[in-house]
């Protein structure tokens, strides 16, 4: 029972007495105990660093996600890998707008569906002003609204435009500046390569997307899709489709994919010869690509950790073989195997501690810096608590794996020889 | 004489028949070749003898720090012949003091945390350790030197940290190895001085030494041959008039 209550006492004493040591030696060979822990610095600072971008690059993601909305499903045409299709041109498997047709009676678990198109782009004018090379876009009411892209001054595209195929259209901000117009500009029209539109509605600004989609440069229209099917007779069309909830999302992938072989007559056996995608879907995708990143980045920081271990291990060998004489006197004066053992084991791990923080400490340099770059997508880029407490665990480790073969050395000396030791 | 006064003195070592043998390939040396030794409480004793005789051995194992090949040692009463090497370490800690001819003091630390050294392996906090050490410095006359590093130390100043570190865990015995070996006459002569000092206050004290003048401070005197104890003398002369009254010490039988 004693021996119970006094073993932990004895051992928090030892391991502190230690510690003290161990800071002490490494303090007495601070150049040796820098250059010995570079290769657990440069370990720790990369796996923190990499660990930050990439937490930074999925906050980034989510938020947009958030802002599109998890349960939006993205419909387009996509050439297949296999099967004679597999080098058809984009015109050979195109969409057309029939295939379609009564989506939402045969899709129970998609809520919303609208059809997009791109018309081309084409210089806009009003009055002498003109702006060169503006996307012009076909869309269905929906689309607005799964999409969330509201509307500052105006009112969207409605199912009467899309009904009377009228020549109205929703601009964004940067148009409206670039041509001089008004800021209340709603009723004013515009020439569309010689055809005339009415102004119903501003856009807000398209946000910057982490998907690389929105080039800030190039100004957007938006008119009815009927509209747009009069001006381009075959033009490029996508959809945007919604599920009912995000539980169903995988149904309404199926059922749209079930429903356009059906209209696209694509054969048992044959490939798809479209896309249809969920965002959380493509998060998946993105989840996948940043674990194998980090296991790539995990797997370069294991060399560089073992690189830094053998150093330690070296470090810890030459500083056993020169302190063989003090081995023997602290045997000599009542220091058990164990105190021996602990002794050099901790001074390994302290040292090792030391390189980790060190480390967390560049690698929260190297975040800073990478959170500053402008366009990289990094400016959500920190270090999570988790992966500092990996760090040390990391050097722990290190540090108790190569420490252990010199503390082992240093506790089987023997006391007469060791004092004897030149 | 010395016998009457051991009755009611404590018996503090006993070797029977040890023997310590060195295998060096085919060889055996032996180092100790069956020694019988009795030593009482608050004794100081000088072991003598040519080199390679075996007096280094024989502290070693009344220190602990080696195991006899044969025969039996007791140490306040407790035999150690079988202890495991963790007992051996707690009996080194608490019960011995060793002294060695090169002082085998820590560089980079003060005299004061050299001789707190033994009590970090010992169950003495941090408190007690700081007092003790002092206590020990102050006894061995080094109590304005605590805070020296051993490079700011003469070699005199070094032994006496040395001593004072055997000390400090209230050892037994004490043991000094050619504890003068490495110091010139004069030093020499202040650290026997400190011997004498410690004997009076009750140490007991087993110290070797090739030097006649050294031993002279011993009440007892041991001579070695060839791992054989050769003579054992009482000493009853003053070392400060070195008048000669050395007479043989009765046989004492077990
Ligand atoms: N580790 C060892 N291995 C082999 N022989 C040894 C060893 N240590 C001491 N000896 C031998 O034991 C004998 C006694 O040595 P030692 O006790 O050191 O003598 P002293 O201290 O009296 O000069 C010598 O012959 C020495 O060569
Ligand atoms: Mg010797």
């Amino acid at each position: 029972m004693k021996f119970v209550i006094q073993a932990p006492i004895a051992f928090i004493r030892l391991t502190y007495q230690s510690v003290y040591l161990a800071l002490s030696q490494i303090w007495a060979n601070k150049t040796r105990s820098i250059l010995t822990t570079i290769g657990i610095v440069i370990g720790v600072a990369s796996v923190t660093a990499v660990i930050a971008a990439l937490t930074g690059l999925k906050a980034k993601v989510l938020t947009q996600v958030e802002t599109l909305g998890t349960n939006s499903i993205f419909i387009q045409p996509r050439t297949p890998k296999t099967g004679p299709l597999q080098h058809a041109s984009w015109w050979t498997i195109r969409f057309k707008p029939e295939h379609f047709d009564n989506l939402l009676e045969h899709c129970p678990s998609v809520s919303q569906f609208g059809r997009m198109t791109w018309v081309g782009n084409y210089t806009v004018s009003h009055r002498e002003k003109s702006v060169e090379n503006v996307t012009v876009r076909g869309t269905e009411p929906a689309v607005h609204k799964i999409d969330s892209r509201p509307v500052t001054i105006g009112r969207p595209l409605s199912v009467i435009d899309e009904m009377q195929v009228r020549q109205v259209c929703l601009i964004d901000p940067k148009l409206r500046n670039d041509l001089r117009l008004d800021r209340d500009c709603i009723g004013q029209s515009i020439l569309i390569s010689h055809n005339t539109f009415y102004i119903i509605g501003v856009l807000e600004p398209r946000p910057e997307n982490a998907f690389g989609g929105g080039n800030q440069e190039q100004s957007e229209i938006f008119i009815p899709y009927k509209t747009s099917l009069k001006m381009q007779r075959y033009p490029f069309i996508m959809a945007i489709a919604e599920s009912e909830s995000a539980e169903v999302s995988d149904d309404a992938l199926a059922e749209i994919s079930f429903f356009l072989r059906k209209t696209r007559n694509i054969k048992p056996g044959e490939p798809d010869t479209f896309e249809v995608m969920s965002l959380q879907n493509a998060l998946e995708t993105f989840n996948k690509i940043a674990l194998m990143v980090t296991m790539v980045a995990g797997g370069i920081v294991g060399i560089s950790l073992l690189v830094g271990g053998v150093g330690i291990m070296n470090i810890m060998l030459v500083s056993v073989s020169e302190r063989t004489r003090e081995i023997g006197l602290r045997k000599a004066v009542g220091a058990k195997k164990t105190a021996i053992l602990t002794q050099f084991l901790i001074e390994a791990i302290v040292l090792c501690f030391f390189g980790g923080l060190v480390g967390v400490g560049f690698g929260h340099l190297l975040t800073k810096a990478l959170s500053s770059i402008p366009k990289i997508q990094l400016d959500m880029a920190y270090i999570p608590l988790w992966a500092i407490g990996l760090s040390f665990a990391f050097a722990g480790t290190v540090g108790i794996f190569f420490g252990m073969f010199p503390a082992i050395k240093a506790a089987k000396l023997d006391p007469i020889e060791a004092l004897r030791h030149e | 004489m010395q016998t009457v006064s051991n009755k009611n003195r404590k018996l503090i070592i006993r070797l029977q028949d040890v023997e310590r043998i060195y295998k060096v390939g085919v060889e055996s040396i032996h180092a100790l070749g069956g020694i019988n030794l009795e030593l009482y409480e608050n004794e100081y004793v000088a072991v003598m003898g040519p080199s390679g005789s075996g007096k280094s051995t024989l502290m070693n194992v009344l220190g602990c720090l080696d195991r006899a090949t044969s025969g039996s040692y007791e140490l306040d009463g407790e035999n150690t012949t079988k202890m495991t090497d963790a007992s051996l370490a707690r009996v080194r800690n608490e019960r011995i003091g060793f002294v060695f001819q090169s002082f085998e003091l820590l560089g980079q630390v003060s005299a004061l945390k050299n001789v707190e050294m033994p009590l970090i392996y010992s169950k003495n906090g941090w408190w007690t350790r700081r007092k003790r050490a002092l206590s020990v410095l102050e006894r061995v006359g080094l109590g304005d030197r605590v805070k020296h590093k051993p490079n700011q130390l003469s070699g005199g100043e070094k032994q006496r940290v040395a001593i004072a570190r055997a000390l400090v865990c209230n050892p037994s015995i004490l043991l000094a190895d050619e504890p003068t070996g490495n110091l010139d006459s004069k030093t020499s002569d202040g650290i026997l001085q400190l011997f004498d000092q410690l004997h009076q206050e009750g140490q007991t004290i087993i110290l070797v030494t090739h030097e006649d003048y050294v031993s002279h401070h011993a009440k007892r005197i041991i001579h070695m041959k060839d791992g054989h104890i050769c003579s054992d003398l009482s000493n009853n002369r003053d070392p400060r008039n070195n008048a000669v009254t050395q007479d043989r010490k009765p046989e004492e039988k077990v």
